[in-house]
């Protein structure tokens, strides 16, 4: 039960990170990414089963409202700001 | 594109020039008469790369789950919320609703105190002609500061011209006002204190338990313009004994175009409304709610309030890091207001020998502002740092770094390093800095005309 649990706990993250890459816009990505990764880690040692699916809910329901904002950042696209120009060259 | 003081400069230090030439040295120093042209405003190009957004406190992009929260009531639940006798307007009415708990549980009010209006500035104006007009008959001072909001000020010179009396009190140097100045201005017949929670050019918090404190034993109003404080700083209108408060939507990564006004109830505040009409909101400010635009104020308060303490440590630690860095790279950099008494997201630094216009210019990969946007259109040097008692010429040489939820590391830095390379250029290229390299006291000359 419990490792089921966490295989679904980790596969909604990957999803989570899988779909946030996606925005178009440089600082809703960056910060998607950034608030689903310390979510996650913040409630990493919860144990009580019913706050963990009172999360998991709201992740789930966080994974729809990116898909859709993800979807409408697409087909408003604009140019590209400057710093990931910079990112680019760095890499 | 050059300004004719930059071209100036160009050719002076071309032409060889050691002894600086006194009179564009002058006109450098002597801003009021500038005849520069201020930057040139134009669309950006197809394939020109978007500048980094560095002007939170001009306003603020929606977050994505208040464009979310937004939608359905833009395209299928468009109902007005004043409809009593279909499902349109009933489930309009319970967004409206929904949107009024979330902005009063943010400020730790009753939904029954929150009127919505159509942005921060009407909430002034509500506020101080509602109680100044309501009170007239027993009560005519209004007190205020220097260094408010424009929208604030011209609402009390109004005033003044209908025959109240207005005092606008001084700051101190860190932009803090004197509270026992405060108490010795309060009179028996002032009905009104009207004190901003946080700045939004220089950033500094003012001291509003304490201010609410005094008015409430003065037996006064007290009415704070909190547009750069909610969702920002923890805020209890109970805490801080706050009759009125102004709360803008688009401070708050929420829509453009609302806000809401906290009334008292406990013990009650009455105010004269600006608007006629229905009877809507209590009868303070007739009109159609505009549900969409309220139920993304209401998700732009709750998700705040959610993300308060995460977004107040990256905010301080971007902002201690961009602070750092540029004062330890860069000589002759001045923090304007109070280091501690401050919202960390709103630096205001000056560079010496630097003129801001020149330093905006040169920084066009990044969105800054000096000064405060409506203010922004006149070549005078922002109204609050004069109030702070700024140098003139440092006024002139100042730019409003914004940091917001959405600012990342990567951004700080860049526009860091930026900076300090076109601060390092330009104060290459100043007359006036270098006669401070050679030791010279710029106070001690005298300037004349040619």
């Amino acid at each position: 039960m419990a490792a089921s649990s966490r295989e679904h706990v980790l596969s909604l993250y990957r999803l989570l990170l899988k779909e946030s890459k996606k925005f178009p816009s440089y600082n809703y990505r960056t910060y998607a990414l950034r608030r689903v990764r310390d979510a996650f880690r913040e409630n990493r040692t919860v144990e009580d089963p019913k706050v963990v699916e009172g999360l998991l809910n709201r992740a789930r329901d966080s994974l729809a409202l990116i898909q859709r904002q993800v979807s409408i950042g697409k087909m408003y696209e604009v140019q590209k700001t400057v710093i990931e120009q910079e990112e680019k060259k760095s890499d | 594109m050059m300004n004719r003081t930059l071209s100036r400069k160009l050719l002076g230090s071309m032409c060889g020039i050691s002894s600086p030439r006194l009179s564009f040295a002058q006109s450098a120093v002597n801003t009021v008469q500038r005849q520069k042209e201020l930057i040139k405003s134009r669309e950006l190009e197809k394939d020109e790369l978007r500048p980094l957004y560095m002007d939170f406190q001009a306003t603020t992009p929606m977050d994505p789950r208040v464009l979310d929260a937004m939608l359905p009531y833009q395209v299928n639940y468009y109902g007005n919320p004043h409809s009593r006798t279909h499902a349109y307007g009933w489930e309009s009415e319970s967004a409206m609703e929904k949107a009024r708990k979330q902005v009063a549980d943010l400020i730790g009010a009753d939904p029954r105190e929150i009127v919505f209006t159509s942005g921060a500035t009407e909430s002034n104006n509500m506020s101080i002609k509602g109680v100044a007009r309501f009170y007239k008959a027993k009560k005519n001072h209004i007190i205020t500061t220097q260094t408010e909001h424009k929208c604030v000020l011209d609402s009390c010179r109004i005033l003044e011209a209908e025959g109240f009396d207005i005092t606008y009190l001084p700051v101190r140097n860190n932009g803090l006002i004197d509270l026992k100045q405060l108490e010795e201005t309060i009179r028996p017949d002032s009905s009104l204190v009207s004190i901003m929670t946080v700045n939004n050019e220089i950033g500094v918090k003012q001291p509003i338990k304490e201010i609410g404190q005094l008015c409430r034993s003065k037996n006064v109003f007290f009415h704070t313009d909190a547009a750069q404080a909610v969702g920002k700083i923890p805020i209890n209108v109970s805490d801080w004994k706050v009759d009125l408060m102004s709360i803008s939507g688009h401070k708050i990564y929420g829509p453009k175009g609302v806000g809401a006004l906290y009334v008292r109830r406990r013990p009650r505040v009455r105010i004269e409304p600006l608007q006629n009409g229905g009877g809507q909101e209590r009868g303070l400010r007739s009109g159609t709610v505009p549900t969409p635009l309220v139920v993304g104020l209401g998700a732009a308060c709750e998700i705040a309030q959610q993300e308060l303490e995460y977004d107040h440590k990256r905010v301080t630690v971007l902002a201690n890091r961009l602070v750092q860095k540029m004062m330890s790279e860069i000589p002759d950099v001045v923090m304007n207001g109070d280091p501690d008494q401050r919202y960390p997201g709103c630096i205001n630094l000056s560079f010496a020998y630097v003129e801001g216009e020149s330093l905006l210019m040169a920084l066009k990969d990044v969105a800054l502002s000096s000064g405060s946007a409506c203010t922004s259109a006149s070549l005078e040097p922002s109204y609050v740092l004069r109030a702070i008692g700024a140098d003139e010429d440092l006024a002139h040489s100042s730019i409003r770094f914004g940091i917001g939820r959405f600012t990342t590391e990567e951004e700080v830095d860049y526009t860091v390093e930026k900076c300090i390379q076109q601060v390092k250029r330009l104060r290459e290229m100043s007359p006036l800095w270098e006669m401070v390299q050679e030791g010279i006291d710029l106070k001690s000359i005298k300037w004349t005309q040619h």
